[in-house]
């Protein structure tokens, strides 16, 4: 079953009509063309798809997408604006928080949502914002790192 | 005067793919379009841990409306492999492990290929199983493989026809038996780990095209396109130039994405729908049991010292636990037979070592390749013996580890690493010589320390080749076809061809995602920790190619001596007349003759390759030649922690780490390889795939196999870099890529004996094992349980 669904995605509005099954995930990357959430478990467990839902972080492969009717969601592809990257993004960059890349779209979202929250988290708030984000490649030390800057200079 | 380049090498530059990774333009196999032609595929997978096929039924699953084929191994009964041939694309008349693939629906949408596969009806006549290598390893053990005699193998492997053994590594160096008599402590003992997963967040995706014309298009999530490019000519039987392996960024690899996985049961299941691009993405839980995990091992030591702690004699038996199908695997045994002393300078060794079939999912390589799992012991019974003697446990190691010019193991001579440097700089980052207190009652702190080595383990003649193309704005484009898993190789792929040219860095850029290997130089496979040194030296002879070029037209149109002139900043000088020529618009147009009467040079394209020549075949009964390897790369890991005695957990407070790289291309890339393998060190002491008494898995999930966090990693992770040259490595540097977690569980463990005086010698090192090894007479409930549970 169709159901016609209006969202918007990092400020723009669409209108799409979506099956009844498909989560917010598939209807991002292939409805939309919006490939930044990843799709790395489709189980709620590695934190790739998370995306913002309306000021929180969601896993998207957890959603419906027909749940999402009315929602403003924000990805990755919508953190620069005008070519000017978000200071969690330049963070990243600055102190390589960054290898293969694949949970970077998910674990940006997960801070941008943090710090929309609480502007001045702990380390302690950091690490358990990120417990849901899995990265195999950095340990993490860098990414925490990353997330206090952008905290400490706001 | 042009002024001198600041030298890019040994920068710490950001990274050339971190732009297009924070801003969510990175693309992933899974986010190429491939248009509404795109069909998708799903696996059938075994039920079962052994048996045969006794049929097939597909017509159910081809009468589902959008099925449009279905492919089993009766379609291309020929074997694939890259040093062992031992397995069919789809299983053919036996399944080996639950999970191996038996089957491949094609339909047009998800739903229905997952529907599909579920209407494949397949008919199995139970084997009996193997799941301890040990057993398998037994004459009356069954036989997984009893055709192995005909497989088609590597020179340098050597499987035992008519046993489960795949593999048999002999290393034998001076004599043993006699020099037990001359040990003050001799220490034994036998030690396992698991299988484990590599875990990367991207799962194995893979899409095929295979057109009408025989041309054979695979885009992959992969370590190895060109490796992939020749096994499924090889086994496809189409022409090499037919076949085009294309593989844009990876969400991690760690050796999972090596060799060839699903890839050529995606390009069958193409085959079968000509014309139409096939995809297949492997679910979390089939990433977990149906792709290729570490092997697991049982290896049994003897090691023995005399009382001033030199190492004297060691014996080792190492029982690989390879899995279903070993093609990866033998080479895994075989490096670890070769390297079976780990770190250390021992006269008189006795090695065995085995790669044994079980009917337990692929073990293939992972980070490390054999030494992690080799390591776990060494390096927790070489804290034993420094026990047994007395001996600070740091010093003991000092007093043993390899050095330069040492004739190990092998017979070969120990190019210059300096692991003393290494040991010192660990210790003194943990803070070796001073106690640290538990911070409560009830927890009990500890240190430990342990040391590595560990050679890129491949044929003796991989090769790397690049391309350095010039553009009217004398910016430059590097062609590589070595893999960006995260590691940073384009970085330092650029920072290279900067410095070999003389222009600045930001005049650089790699032209190397995706890996195509239709337009990419050719690069054997970014495994082995092997492109800083492999590739980095090809990127560099082909830099050198082309400022050679760009020099000599240069020479001429002054008419100067080439030896008189250097480039300098994108700027050609001469030492001799002071002359300047701005690289700019002469890389492509070339230079007029005096008085416009003719022009020379032209579009620069410098090309360059490397491939180690001096690597010798090693004696089957001995283990001995000339040079085994080309290099090791070498490095000391500290860990300080602490235990809950009231849950046996485990804090890893901190973790020191220092490896000897040659030379640091981007320092700072370096540390963030030291600092993500510590975790991932730390996280492989406490997984473990676990299997009922049928071989069906039973934690394939993140939930149930569990990997490190945010919270878990520790809150201290510290890393030093050590730069003695390698001989023949680009500006002196070696590999670190993989040796950042080989001895990271020893460490933990060693710090676990210092903190309770226990020792453990099986991994996972679970909270629940170490909580009853902790209170080995039972507990005392300090609260009332409820009646009802």
């Amino acid at each position: 079953m169709l159901h016609e669904i209006t969202l918007t995605v990092n400020g723009d509005p669409y209108v799409v009509a979506v099956r009844s099954h498909h989560t917010l995930l598939q209807v991002l990357r292939e409805q939309l063309g919006i490939t930044s959430p990843k799709r790395g478990c489709e189980n709620g467990e590695c934190g790739a798809c998370t995306v913002i839902m309306d000021g929180l972080p969601v896993s998207s492969c957890m959603v419906l997408a027909a749940e999402a009717d009315g929602a403003n969601i924000e990805t990755a592809e919508g953190l620069a604006e005008e070519g000017d990257l978000h200071p969690l993004q330049q963070a990243f960059l600055d102190h390589n928080a960054i290898q293969c890349g694949f949970c970077t779209p998910g674990m940006l979202m997960s801070s941008k949502a943090l710090l929309d929250r609480t502007p001045h988290p702990s380390e302690d708030e950091i690490r358990h914002a990120l417990v849901g984000n899995l990265c195999r490649c950095t340990g993490y030390v860098r990414i925490v790192d990353a997330v206090q800057d952008v905290a400490k200079e706001s | 005067m042009a002024t001198n380049t600041p030298s890019p090498v040994g920068k710490s530059v950001p990274r050339v793919d971190g732009y297009e990774k924070v801003t969510g333009a990175a693309k992933y196999v899974d986010d190429m379009a491939f248009g509404p032609g795109l069909l998708y595929g799903r696996l059938v997978l075994s039920p079962i841990a052994h048996g045969l096929i006794k049929s097939i039924d597909v017509s159910e699953a081809l009468a589902l409306p959008g099925v449009k084929a279905v492919v089993t191994g009766q379609d291309n009964p020929t074997r694939l492999g890259l040093y062992l041939k031992d397995r069919y694309i789809f299983a053919y008349d036996r399944v080996r492990y639950v999970g191996e693939t038996v089957a491949g629906v094609v339909a047009i949408s998800e739903e229905i290929a997952e529907h599909g596969a579920e209407l494949v009806r397949v008919e199995y006549e139970e084997l009996p199983t193997v799941f301890d290598p040990l057993a398998g390893a037994q004459p009356d053990a069954p036989l997984i493989h009893p055709d192995l005699g005909s497989y088609e193998v590597a020179n340098f492997i050597f499987p035992e026809p008519g046993t489960n053994k795949s593999e048999h590594f002999r290393l034998r160096k001076g004599n043993v038996e006699a020099a037990w008599a001359r040990c003050e402590a001799i220490v034994e003992g036998t030690y396992t780990l698991p299988q484990i997963q590599h875990a990367p967040i991207e799962t194995h995706i893979a899409v095929a095209r295979w057109d009408p014309s025989g041309e054979l298009t695979v885009w992959a999530a992969s370590q190895s396109p060109f490796a992939q490019r020749d096994l499924l000519a090889q086994s496809l039987g189409v022409p090499h130039g037919n076949v085009r392996v294309i593989s844009p960024y990876i969400g991690g690899g760690f050796g999972g994405k090596a060799g060839i996985s699903i890839e050529a049961n995606v390009a069958l299941m193409a085959k079968a729908v000509q014309g139409r691009p096939v995809k297949v993405r492997m679910t979390r839980e089939e990433e977990f049991i149906t792709t290729n995990v570490r092997q697991s091992l049982i290896a049994n030591y003897k090691i023995g010292c005399d009382a001033d702690g030199n190492l004297l004699a060691m014996e080792v038996a190492y029982y690989f636990g390879g899995g279903a199908y070993n093609d990866y695997g033998v080479n895994i045994a075989r490096a670890a037979g070769y390297s079976c002393t780990g770190p250390y300078d021992v006269a008189n060794v006795k090695g065995d070592s085995y790669c044994v079939y079980t009917n337990h999912p692929i073990g293939s390589a992972m980070r490390g390749f054999g030494m992690p799992e080799i390591h776990w012991g060494i390096e927790q019974i070489m804290d034993q013996l420094a026990a047994h003697i007395g001996m600070d446990p740091a010093e003991f190691r000092r007093r043993n580890c390899v050095r330069h010019n040492d004739i190990i193991l092998t017979g070969m001579t120990m190019p210059n690493v300096n692991l003393p440097a290494c040991i010192d700089k660990v210790a003194d980052a943990i803070g070796w010589d001073r106690e640290a207190r538990p911070s409560a009652p009830g927890k009990h702190r500890g240190k430990g320390i342990a040391i590595m080595w560990k050679a890129p383990a491949m044929p003796p003649n991989p090769g790397s080749s690049s391309i350095v193309r010039f553009n009217e704005d004398a910016s430059v484009n590097v062609y590589v076809g070595g893999q960006e898993i995260g590691q940073g190789a384009f970085t330092v792929a650029a920072q290279m061809a900067a410095e070999a040219l003389g222009v600045p860095y930001e005049w650089v850029k790699v032209s190397a995602n995706p890996v195509d290997t239709k337009y990419s130089p050719y690069e054997w496979q970014t495994v082995a920790s092997r492109l800083t040194w492999s590739m980095g030296n090809a990127v560099k002879a082909a830099a050198e190619d082309a400022r050679e070029k760009i020099l000599e037209t240069v020479a001429a149109y002054w008419d100067e001596d080439l030896d008189d002139l250097d480039i300098k900043n994108g700027v050609v000088v001469s030492y001799k007349s002071e002359r300047e020529q701005p690289l700019k618009k002469m890389v492509i147009y070339g230079l007029p003759n005096e008085n416009f009467e003719g022009w020379q040079g032209g579009p620069v394209v410098g090309s360059g390759k490397f491939m180690p020549t001096y690597v010798t075949g090693l004696d089957p009964e001995t283990g001995q030649g000339t040079r085994a390897v080309v290099h090791y790369t070498v490095g000391a890991q500290a860990v300080d922690l602490e235990v809950d005695e009231d849950t046996g957990a485990i804090e890893i407070l901190k973790i020191a780490s220092a490896y000897d790289v040659g030379k640091a291309i981007n320092p700072d890339l370096v540390l963030t390889q030291i600092e993500g393998g510590a975790v991932h060190g730390m996280s492989s002491a406490f997984e473990g795939l676990r299997f009922d008494e049928k071989g069906r898995p039973i934690n394939g999930s993140f939930v149930d196999y569990k990997i490190a966090t945010s919270l878990d990693a520790p809150r201290e992770i510290h890393g030093d870099i050590v730069e003695t040259p390698l001989e023949d490595g680009p500006w002196g540097a070696r590999g670190v890529g993989e040796h950042v977690m080989v001895q990271t569980a020893p460490a933990i463990a060693n710090a676990l004996y210092n903190a309770t005086g226990i020792r453990f010698t099986d991994l996972p090192l679970s909270a629940e094992k170490i909580f009853l090894a902790m209170h080995p007479d039972g507990v005392e409930l300090t609260c009332e349980l409820p009646e009802v549970l």
